[in-house]
């Protein structure tokens, strides 16, 4: 079922391409030795080369063009073996070189594709056309004075890595899943840190519709937006604003331009008209970028387990549905954290609680996997009370709760508070005597046909022994109890 | 090639030259001489040949990752036209 914004003429397809920028995990700086960290004090991670004074030359860091190579082989894409840099002229108060450091004709890597995952459990792989290494930009505050922009290069020189896709997006739906695949890839990779908050991944979207089957039409550029919400809301409006525009007998113009977040529309950034007219030269202070064949295949041989293959994986070993390997792989703490769960244990009980108890009390508590209260280890103690029937499914919710707030080893637990699930055949039978004696009302109601309180005598014995039974031993303790004197 | 007027002040205006109406012309016919010289290089044959990119033929320079520069936001900002605090002020630019 494919998605569709109706016009008054009809409907309409909507096709999307993202540009990501992702902020390259490195300790310094693409081209310079300066820090990388973010929040530091204005200016305070600046090199002269960074500040583009006279004379200085960019000398690349290794660990970035890894890094880069890296995230190619993650996207099953061609790793280009010889690529080039170019510079990008443009003027802004940000840029202090009047050009970006950039690879346009020959970038580092080709083709390649990201799986997307959709909510109907369907799949569909999405073209990448490349990844180029490139410099941020410093970084402007516009609302520190009324006629002054102040400006802070620590950004300046960061490298980045801008990730293309092909016009293969459909949907809002698919450019979100898009955007979090990637970032989880990226991720697992730990080549971009995917915050998109402090903005170290930041998106740029193309967006164009057409009637059904129909050529590709023109297409408007919404810049520069910083979270996976705001790209799906700004693809929508955009596709909105194009199908007015072409339904009232008029031409979309090929342009840049902005979300407002607030209104949920995007708006035209009239001022970047000659912005497209970068003037790309190759960069003369720097030679081509040559990799080694032999360095390629030691990166490919560091690569982690990536999603893809973690949740084809968690499929075959532990038996898990399709969506519920998908939760669990999306990050990386929380696969690990699973798998130390589920290692020698029940592995579908051990999802059960992870994507359950788990995430329920981390959003409650508002923590994340990595400071969860609760540790594998305990989790996965815990499940061996429980499979040791030391403990009943009941009391290990209460158990787990418990951990929750105290943080303490579940054994303790179960001790201190004497929730020891109770097998000794005399203790239930006194227990479901008592419960039968007392209603002997409803005792007469069951045998006279209303065999739904069965479940009612199970809560009452269950009560009456603090929630401690062991629930087989009381079910068929009531059974011999309500079935032998119903003569 | 060659150059009219208007791509001569369309080159300027990019390049945040100030050129004069007055000054178009001769600016015109500076430009038109070098691009006619460098077109001269067109009657060379250089089917089958790698472009050229930089006559030194060695590989490009690689520095470890390694934090070696920075902490000088005095001496970044010495010679701004203006400064607030530690940052760079500018005329207001925004979108």
């Amino acid at each position: 079922m494919s998605y569709t914004i109706e016009g008054s003429t009809g409907s309409w397809e909507v096709v999307i391409g993202l540009e990501v920028h992702a902020q390259v995990i490195s300790r310094a700086k693409l081209f310079s030795g300066a820090a990388t960290d973010f929040g530091a004090a204005p200016n305070t991670q600046v090199s002269f080369v960074d500040a583009a004074f006279p004379g200085m030359l960019p000398v690349i860091n290794r660990e970035c063009v890894a890094q880069a190579v890296r995230t190619g082989l993650g996207l099953a894409a061609h790793i280009n073996m010889v690529s080039r840099f170019d510079r990008k002229n443009y003027f802004y108060a940000d840029l202090p070189a009047g050009y970006q450091i950039s690879q346009y004709a020959h970038p580092i890597v080709g083709a390649g594709t990201i799986e997307i995952e959709l909510a109907d459990g369907s799949t569909r792989a999405i073209g990448v056309t490349r990844l180029h290494l490139e410099q941020d930009a410093g970084k402007s505050l516009h609302d520190q004075h009324p006629s002054l922009s102040y400006i802070d290069l620590n950004r300046a020189g960061v490298a980045l890595m801008e990730i293309v896709s092909e016009p293969d997006l459909r949907s809002p739906e698919e450019a979100g899943a898009y955007l979090r695949k990637l970032r989880t890839i990226l991720r697992y990779l730990g080549t971009c840190d995917g915050n998109m908050e402090e903005g170290s991944m930041r998106a740029d979207v193309n967006v164009s519709v057409r009637p059904h089957g129909a050529p590709f039409r023109t297409r408007c550029e919404v810049k520069n937006v910083n979270s996976v919400r705001f790209v799906m809301q700004a693809i929508e409006a955009e596709a909105r604003r194009q199908i007015e525009v072409w339904e009232a007998g008029g031409t979309v113009e090929q342009e840049t331009r902005l979300f407002d977040a607030a209104r949920g529309s995007t708006r035209s950034m009239r001022s970047k008209e000659d912005a497209h007219d970068y003037r790309y030269f190759p960069d003369p202070d720097l030679l081509p970028l040559v990799l080694d064949e032999a360095w390629v295949a030691e990166l490919e041989a560091g690569l982690p387990e990536l999603p893809d293959a973690r949740r084809r994986r968690f499929i075959a070993q532990y038996g898990l549905p399709a969506y519920d390997s998908g939760v669990l792989v999306a990050e990386q703490a929380t696969a690990d954290y699973y798998e130390t769960v589920a290692k020698g244990r029940d592995a579908k009980l051990a999802a059960n609680y992870v994507m359950g108890d788990l995430f329920a009390a981390l959003n409650r508590t508002g923590r994340g996997i990595g400071d969860s209260p609760v540790s594998a280890d305990a989790l996965g103690a815990l499940l061996d009370l429980l499979a040791d029937a030391t403990i009943n499914g009941r009391i290990a919710k209460e158990v787990f709760e418990a951990m929750v707030e105290t943080g303490e080893h579940p054994a303790a637990i179960v001790d201190r508070q004497g929730l020891r699930q109770v097998t000794d055949a005399g203790a239930i039978d006194a227990a479901v005597e008592r419960v039968l004696a007392a209603n002997a009302d409803k005792v007469g109601e069951y045998r006279g046909g209303r065999e739904k309180l069965f479940g009612f005598f199970v809560g009452q014995v269950m009560k009456a022994m603090a929630g401690k039974g062991n629930p087989g031993l009381v079910n068929a303790a009531l059974r011999k109890h309500l079935g032998e004197t119903g003569e | 090639m060659s150059l009219d007027p208007a791509t001569v002040r369309r080159i300027a205006r990019l390049a945040r030259i100030r050129v004069e109406e007055s000054e178009l012309g001769r600016l015109q016919g500076e430009l038109n001489g070098i691009l006619g010289w460098i077109e001269q290089l067109n009657e060379v044959d250089v089917t089958g040949v790698e472009p050229l990119t930089g006559v030194a033929q060695v590989a490009l320079k690689m520095r470890p990752d390694a934090v070696t520069d920075g902490g000088m936001a005095d001496e970044v900002l010495a010679n701004a036209p203006q400064r607030a605090g530690g940052f760079f002020a500018v005329p207001k630019v925004v979108e």
